[in-house]
């Protein structure tokens, strides 16, 4: 719990700074603007929600292989949280492209991915609520998490193995990308920041899916007297 | 400045959402402290 609540401080503070840096110390871009600030919030909120889909991926798998409830929990915690952050991107990402592209949105490959992303896990959200069984739950939850992390390769690569309207990466993208070296350093202070946020969420999110067991063991102990 | 209305929009409604969010699982724990407590109490009178 204080351990929890320590990483909780250390998140804000952490999330204040990157706020911080993303409006005063990162440059204005040249065509974009004001508007490019976004980039600091949007693409650290997806690379955040990249992870807590690995963490869920990784629990997936170790529960498949030795049947231990808690990387059940585990896996459940990281698919909420990164589905949090997917919303986030799915808002943000439309803000941010209304002024530069005149539209919305649009059907390409990285959009229609992240969306298809989104609905993955809201899937596999849904399927644990279908099942009452919790070993049958988790089995089946944990299998169809590990065929819903094919999408997320899918959604990183799309700007790179397709053209898109969705502009092209200027972190890892090769040869004539790139960014200014103040707007790299704040972009990757704020992918960190976000990071230490989604693993504080994941923390809490644990703990409750914890607690949720033994409230489940004691209730059907009760029950048994 | 221009746009300067959709950048806060953006963090806004961002941070909103991971609030909301937290607060769902704050919600959530607390709801599930106080049943674990009444199932707690109401164990060892049921022996």
């Amino acid at each position: 719990m204080t351990k929890r609540i320590v990483l909780g401080a250390i998140a804000i503070l952490l999330v204040l700074a990157s706020a911080y840096a993303s409006f005063f110390i990162a440059p204005e871009e040249r065509t974009m603007g004001v508007i490019q600030r976004i980039f600091y919030f949007h693409v650290a909120s997806a690379w955040a929600g990249f992870s807590a889909f690995l963490v869920c991926f990784i629990g997936n798998l170790l529960y498949v292989w030795k049947r231990a409830q808690k990387y059940d929990w585990l896996a459940v915690s990281g698919a909420e949280v990164g589905l949090a952050f997917t919303t986030v991107v799915l808002i943000t990402g439309p803000i941010w492209a209304h002024p530069v592209w005149g539209i919305w949105w649009t059907w390409d490959a990285r959009l229609t991915s992240t969306f298809v992303l989104w609905l993955l896990y809201v899937s596999y959200l849904l399927l644990r609520t279908l099942v009452e069984e919790p070993d049958r739950r988790a089995l089946l939850s944990s299998l169809f998490g590990i065929f819903a992390f094919i999408d997320v390769p899918l959604v990183f690569g799309a700007i790179r193995w397709w053209r898109t309207q969705h502009p092209q990466p200027v972190i890892a993208g090769g040869q004539g990308s790139g960014l200014e070296p103040t707007m790299k350093a704040v972009f990757f202070f704020s992918a960190f920041a976000m990071h230490v946020f989604m693993a504080f969420l994941v923390a809490e999110r644990y703990a409750l899916e914890k607690m949720q067991t033994e409230t489940d063991f004691l209730a059907r102990e009760v029950e048994a007297q | 400045m221009k746009n300067l209305d959709s950048v806060f929009a953006a963090y806004a409604i961002g941070w909103g959402v991971f609030f909301v969010f937290y607060l769902t699982i704050a919600k959530r724990t607390s709801n599930l402290r106080a049943e674990l407590d009444r199932l707690k109490n109401s164990l060892p009178r049921a022996k």
